[in-house]
């Protein structure tokens, strides 16, 4: 089974060179951490950055230059800023090759919902709706089930959604799934993860074809 | 052209209860404290608010929320403010929430005399609902008007008594669409400087877009999420 981070890794697999990538808030983020070798990537962030760095060292935080998630951050050599409208003509116009984001249900057809529990937890959508509405590459990073256990990958979402029809793939704890027209098709077992496991897992349609093989992870 | 004013009181003296406001920034980030402070001091009720999020509990439009001086919301993610979260969820707030990227875009649009515009975000969403629907290129898309305000505040870097300005890092974000939308649009900047010593190459806002500007004072600039790596 894999921890965020290992979530992280798998989906930084999946960058490939002069990407430009949107990272959503919380497990995505770590995914800047993990770039592959001879890999080069861009990072967006949608307040209005394109090139976005690490954090900077204790003492030179600068309370004019954060991401999305509020955190400070640095510039890379080649950055550029703008306003809010331009960031989400970048997103809008689909000049951004990768959206990966966090979900609390996804279901078997690609609707998403992350962000809203009516009556108990009413956050706002930030730029969840514009990204998942077009892009047209979009990784879902998340858990498999939730605190209950219950399974975040449904049939049918039951919170309000974010998007329809919109995740391409879910990389979880558990598997690396594709979106098909026929429901969630597993590609790749976690390490120590069974096929049983993930069936009893997943409530949305699973499709298993041949052998699943293990993911690869340093 | 002199659009100078003494200071954030003479700024806000016209805005009155029941008006519309904007209010730039992105979190904490290029937020307007002065004037926030300023209509905190001046007391007056019923404002909506267009601001992509509703700062903190102790913190930018917090302090207004602080004193129930804010009726209406209209943003895209209020997470950081549990006030908020609580005067919306018991109904003492009415709230309306809103695609970061069609909130941008809405007051790009007022600001540029584009009444409306179709976008796909939100599609087969609550947001979608009453909304009309159009295909393009085979895509849903929704109909989004444009927004506009009685008083646009924005906060900039650098600033000229013509309007002209220059914003600093992300600090850019919401504020030179939602200058471009006010009736009215004042600015407070950090420093103010001499007509002709900001690039005309180099100006984000300008001034015809801007008809108050004064030098902030005591900016404060909290950092919400304080994040740092090794040496």
């Amino acid at each position: 089974m894999l921890d965020k981070k290992g979530i992280a890794k798998r989906i930084a697999q999946e960058l490939r060179h002069n990407w430009y990538v949107n990272l959503g808030i919380g497990i995505p983020t770590l995914i800047a951490n993990y770039i592959p070798e001879g890999i080069d990537v861009e990072f967006q962030s949608e307040n209005g950055i394109l090139g976005m760095g690490p954090f900077p060292f204790e003492g030179e935080e600068d309370a004019d230059m954060i991401n999305a998630g509020k955190q400070t951050i640095t510039p890379m050599p080649g950055a550029s800023i703008f306003d809010s409208a331009t960031s989400f003509a970048m997103i809008r116009g689909q000049h951004i090759q990768l959206t990966v984001l966090g979900a609390m249900e996804v279901a078997d057809n690609g609707d998403i919902a992350n962000w809203k529990i009516p009556g108990r937890m009413v956050k706002g959508m930030g730029g969840a709706m514009d990204l998942v509405a077009s892009a047209d590459n979009i990784i879902v990073a998340m858990m498999h089930t939730n605190k209950r256990g219950e399974s975040k990958l449904l049939r049918q979402c039951t919170l309000p959604l974010t998007g329809v029809k919109c995740v391409k793939k879910i990389v979880t704890n558990l598997a690396v799934l594709d979106v098909t027209p026929q429901g969630f098709k597993l590609i790749e077992r976690a390490p120590g993860v069974s096929v049983e496991e993930i069936k009893n897992a997943t409530e949305g349609r699973l499709i298993i074809e041949g052998d699943i093989p293990e993911m690869k992870i340093d | 052209m002199n659009k100078l004013v003494a200071n954030a009181q003479q700024a806000v003296q016209d805005i009155e209860s029941g008006m519309t406001l904007m209010l730039g920034g992105f979190g904490l980030c290029g937020i307007p404290e002065n004037c926030i402070a300023a209509l905190v001091e001046k007391g007056i009720k019923d404002l909506t608010c267009i601001s992509n999020n509703a700062g903190v509990d102790d913190f930018g439009l917090g302090l207004l929320l602080q004193k129930r001086q804010i009726k209406k919301m209209i943003s895209s993610y209020v997470g950081e403010n549990d006030e908020f979260e609580r005067q919306m969820l018991s109904g003492e707030l009415e709230v309306d929430l809103i695609p970061q990227g069609s909130l941008a875009a809405r007051c790009q649009a007022g600001g540029s005399g584009v009444p409306a515009f179709f976008t796909p975000a939100g599609y087969g969403t609550e947001v979608a609902i009453g909304k009309e629907v159009r295909y393009f290129n085979g895509k849903p898309h929704l109909l989004e008007h444009a927004l506009t305000a009685d008083f646009a505040i924005v906060k900039a870097w650098k600033g000229d008594r013509y309007g002209n300005l220059l914003f600093k890092g992300t600090a850019r974000n919401f504020n030179p669409l939602m200058a471009m939308a006010g009736k009215i649009t004042i600015a407070e900047v950090e420093e103010l400087v001499e007509p002709g010593e900001l690039d005309p190459n180099n100006i984000h806002t300008p001034g015809i877009f801007v008809q108050r500007i004064f030098q902030g004072e005591k900016y404060e600039k909290r950092i919400e999420q304080r994040t740092v790596r090794e040496r």
